[in-house]
């Protein structure tokens, strides 16, 4: 059971980066969120300069890198954070300090700090690290010793972060994609809170071998988390209105396995209705229009069969997943996410139908969608749906006769 | 519950067998879980309803009494069920719910630790997040709690997949076996900073770790035990905040400012029996404002991760 366990995370999550794969790079606790590919080619910016992500292959996610002088010039290096365990004469020097210090001797007159530009620049050339420097800085201040202990601790993270930045390695999952959409560019994302999309995937029951409708219109963050949830079982079904399906580049983002990016595929609402309204040709002209799509990205469809390793094959013990993921991913490219649905595929929906629905498209008519979609879900399917306005979304829904038995409206505070 | 038998999975075909569990839809605020018997009735203030006329029916639908009061029979999920279980203990409801199973990073094949049990609201979501390969094991000190507990989760058919233990988590521990190979933990326990140190023996090096205190306090005795294996803490506090809807007629005639008029209300479309929509003499407008009692404050919801020492 552990051993199907192990393989089965080891599938899903990796807790250890390979090349090709993509990551989150937080830097200076989350001042920078980056999101990058590692390979040997890949860079990252820090300050005026450019660092090889090269260092970070083959480490598990959760590790801190700084910068560390070399022969060639500074590069990242990880490092290992010490367990911090003088919580308790911290307290003590806090408490005893604290009673006579305040800030009426200080003036802001730029004057405090006597180590210049020019001090600094020549301390890296002879090799000091980021927190020699920053060490040498709160030597040199004046005023530093007058701060409280607060202050002080203030001081010294903000020149850290600007001499000695720690860069931390974090995974793509749903929560941290979200996150950093939401914190960089919210507005892609339908200003979709983290706390909102667990909301969604909750009440739409998302959950292994469920068969999921989603209208995804913020750039595939809901499909992905959605195609999280199901691990390679059931189906994320991404429907859209017209020809031409919504973007859901952030699908890439999340190092899907090829039985996840299987997983998810998508329909035309046409398509997927019960009662088609569109006559055959213009399947087909929608069939051309996607294959156009995908030949701009080949697919490396021959690279499915070498990444399909049989179970037995992996007699793996839990400590040690390296072997085993960087053999499953050695193509580097996976299997494209969003393929068109199969025909099989649909012809069981239109039996069985959906097991619920999510909608988050900021931009639709909801109330003119639902009735199209409503034939699609299966019998008492749940469903939920995001909008960022309360009003548009009020206004579509409650006043109509509904078949809804239970609306809760649920708003993050 | 969970659809990892396909013959049980929401779909058209799906029907109600003898021996199923549904959820009886009375109203919005009240439902129960309620297992199918040839033989047996419900009695509720619509009348009696004949279990027999409820077999080889769809989920979902709509069943009559003998007095034509209806209800809904509904495919129960974990979030119907946290509302219909019967609370041994105060229960985590669905914001914090959906929240902790996001924020735990909890998706298939994890294996996931809990104490305590409570009442097994949050550990029918947990299991939902690990099917169909994954595993939670969760400890109650409490042994007829943990009982309710098994005899719940057999009901709900989730029994491969989670596993009730007694024990007392701040007094011994996790058990050493589970060491190294939790990828999250959940805690809901009064004094969390004893089981703390445990937690981070058991979880994998980057796991997630999620502590559920209602007191700031709690909290704050919880972070000061973190701070030596853990990073990345955070503490949140997850409100909800519902909306009263209501379609207003809109008073045309008077000119100044805007004049509410009189407001129609509209009987809450939630309530299961039906409505006749009032002819409209002027176009309505939808208003919504907060609903002036709102369910308050839970608990503090402390996340952290293990640091990466090697």
């Amino acid at each position: 059971m552990s051993q199907n366990k192990s393989q089965a995370v080891i599938i899903q999550n990796p807790r250890v980066t390979w090349e090709g794969c993509s990551v989150l790079l937080d830097i200076n606790d989350g001042d920078r969120l980056v999101f990058a590919r590692l390979s040997a080619a890949s860079t990252l910016k820090i300050g005026n300069k450019n660092f090889s992500l090269q260092p970070l292959i083959g480490c598990p996610f959760g590790s801190s890198f700084q910068i560390e002088i070399g022969d060639k010039g500074p590069f990242l290096s990880r490092f290992v954070a010490s367990i911090e365990g003088n919580n308790a004469q911290e307290k003590e020097d806090f408490e005893s300090q604290e009673i006579s210090k305040d800030n009426r001797a200080l003036v802001d007159n730029n004057k405090a700090q006597s180590l210049t530009g020019e001090d600094i620049d020549a301390m890296r050339r002879q090799g000091a690290t980021g927190d020699e420097i920053v060490d040498a800085l709160i030597k040199n201040s004046a005023t530093f010793e007058k701060k409280t202990l607060f202050s002080q601790e203030k001081y010294k993270l903000k020149k850290q972060k600007k001499y000695a930045p720690k860069v931390l390695l974090r995974r793509p999952v749903a929560r941290s994609i979200c996150e950093a959409y939401f914190k960089k560019y919210p507005a892609r994302i339908g200003f979709l809170r983290v706390d909102t999309l667990s909301l969604l995937l909750s009440m739409a029951n998302v959950s292994a071998n469920s068969d999921v409708l989603v209208v995804d219109m913020v750039g595939g963050l809901l499909t992905g988390a959605v195609a999280e949830r199901l691990g390679g079982t059931g189906y994320v079904c991404g429907t859209y209105l017209g020809g031409t399906p919504y973007p859901m580049d952030i699908v890439r983002i999340f190092n899907f396995s090829d039985e996840v990016c299987n997983r998810i595929v998508r329909a035309a609402l046409t398509e997927l209705s019960l009662t088609p309204t569109v006559t055959l040709e213009q399947i087909h002209q929608q069939e051309n229009e996607l294959n156009m799509e995908c030949l701009s990205n080949p697919q490396m469809s021959s690279s499915v069969s070498i990444e399909e390793i049989s179970p037995s094959e992996k007699e793996i013990s839990v400590p040690v997943p390296e072997n085993v993921v960087s053999l499953v991913n050695k193509m580097g490219k996976s299997t494209k996410a969003g393929n068109k649905a199969s025909q099989q595929a649909i012809e069981l929906w239109k039996e069985n139908g959906f097991s619920s629905l999510i909608i988050a498209a900021p931009e639709l008519d909801i109330w003119s969608l639902l009735q199209d979609i409503w034939p699609l879900l299966s019998n008492s399917a749940p469903f939920a749906i995001y909008h960022q306005y309360l009003q548009k979304y009020a206004m579509d829904l409650l006043s109509r006769h509904g078949m809804l038995h239970r609306l809760p409206r649920v708003t993050p505070a | 519950m969970l659809p990892i038998d396909p013959t049980k999975k929401i779909s058209f075909s799906h029907i109600v067998c003898d021996g199923d569990l549904v959820i009886v839809y009375e109203r919005h605020d009240n439902m129960k879980a309620v297992k199918v018997c040839q033989d047996s009735v419900l009695q509720n203030r619509f009348g009696v309803f004949k279990h027999s006329d409820w077999i080889g029916k769809p989920f979902g639908s709509k069943v009559f009494s003998n007095k034509g009061g209806f209800i809904y029979l509904l495919a129960p999920t974990p979030e119907l069920w946290t509302l219909v279980l019967s609370h041994r203990t105060q229960i985590l409801y669905i914001a914090d719910i959906s929240f902790v199973v996001m924020y735990l990073e909890i998706v298939p094949g994890c294996l996931v630790l809990e104490s305590g049990t409570g009442s097994g609201s949050l550990t029918m979501s947990l299991a939902r997040a690990v099917a169909p390969t994954g595993h939670v094991y969760t400890f109650d000190f409490h042994e007829q709690r943990v009982t309710s507990a098994r005899e719940d989760f057999e009901k709900t058919e989730v029994s491969n997949l989670v596993t009730v233990g007694v024990r007392d988590i701040q007094g011994e521990g996790f058990p050493e076996e589970f060491s190294g190979l939790a990828d999250s933990v959940f805690l809901d326990l009064p004094q969390p900073w004893l089981a703390i140190p445990s937690a981070a023996k058991m979880l994998k090096p980057d796991g997630a770790l999620c502590s559920f205190s209602p007191c700031i306090e709690q909290v704050q005795r919880a972070c000061d035990t973190l701070i030596s294996k853990f990073t990345d803490i955070r503490t949140f506090e997850v409100l909800l905040r519902t909306y009263e809807v209501q379609e207003v007629r809109m008073d045309c005639s008077q000119g100044d400012g805007v004049n509410l008029g009189s407001l129609i209300r509209k009987r809450r479309r939630r309530s299961g029996e039906g409505n006749n929509v009032q002819d409209n003499l002027s176009s309505p407008t939808v208003m919504a404002r907060p609903c002036s009692e709102a369910k308050g404050h839970t608990g503090y919801l402390t996340f952290a991760r293990l640091k990466c020492l090697s």
